[in-house]
């Protein structure tokens, strides 16, 4: 394990001007490595909801990101208001986004969702007050 | 089909356009970035009515062909100014989602 290159981003609260800047990194990574482009939006589609998440929720926080020649594992690390109800958060459709958040083109309830959905491991790990740690895994083969 | 015949199908006006001959496949219509991300197609044409500078992180993680703003609606300044920067294409049309679509020819 340890052939990983490993990457670190701040990810700042309630900037979407910054937001994706993450995912846009690693993505860049991953074309500069060869990893064949199914596997790249995959990544992309799934840190980004991840990315944006802790913009609008959680005031920011941090994504640490290892690549490995089979696979990558991002975790995405708050210190925000966490999750009361994970598998009420996990239902597509449910969301607690503002109506200013929605103007943007946000709070469809289908981030949680979308990031489960493309990635092949997923782990949701959240204390109300304390924070919540999301980690993807997506294997590249 | 090419996002020329496109841009003239639609009436459009050109905001940033880098290969007026790609080819276009297909599109895609929605205004909730999250669906638009998790069903858009590679080199389609995205209709919405969305202008914000997120609206380029998304066209640029799906790697869509062209965004297309429907109902005349103006990119903001930040979206012009990102798609620019980051070499993606967008158009806009003065028609409804609805009708752009069909006159699009996609």
């Amino acid at each position: 394990m340890s052939d990983a290159l490993h990457l670190e981003f701040e990810v700042s609260g309630n900037n979407f001007v910054s937001a994706g800047g993450a995912s846009d990194e690693v993505k860049k990574t991953l074309k500069m490595l060869g990893i064949a482009p199914q596997f790249i939006r995959k990544v992309a589609i799934a840190m980004y909801e991840g990315e944006i998440n802790m913009v609008i929720h959680a005031g920011g926080g941090r994504a640490i990101v290892d690549i490995y020649r089979e696979k990558i594992v991002i975790v995405l690390k708050d210190e925000g208001p966490g999750i009361p109800n994970i598998e009420l958060a996990l239902t597509e459709g449910y969301s607690t986004a503002t109506d200013n958040i929605r103007d943007l083109g946000f709070g469809a309830g289908m981030g949680l969702p979308n990031m489960k959905k493309y990635t092949d491991e997923f782990n949701l790990e959240s204390e109300v007050g304390k924070g919540t740690t999301v980690t993807m895994v997506v294997n590249f083969f | 089909m090419k996002l020329t015949e496109i841009i003239t199908n639609l009436d459009a006006k050109v905001i940033n356009v880098t290969d007026a001959n790609k080819e276009i496949e297909g599109g895609y219509c929605g205004d909730f970035l999250s669906v638009v991300m998790g069903k858009a197609p590679e080199n389609s044409g995205w209709f919405t009515i969305m202008n914000n500078q997120n609206v380029a992180a998304v066209a640029s993680l799906t790697e869509v062909g062209v965004i297309i703003i429907c109902d005349g609606v103006e990119p903001d300044e930040l979206l012009a100014k990102k798609v620019a920067q980051v070499g993606l294409d967008l158009i806009v049309t003065p028609y409804p989602v609805f009708e752009a679509v069909k006159k699009s020819g996609l």
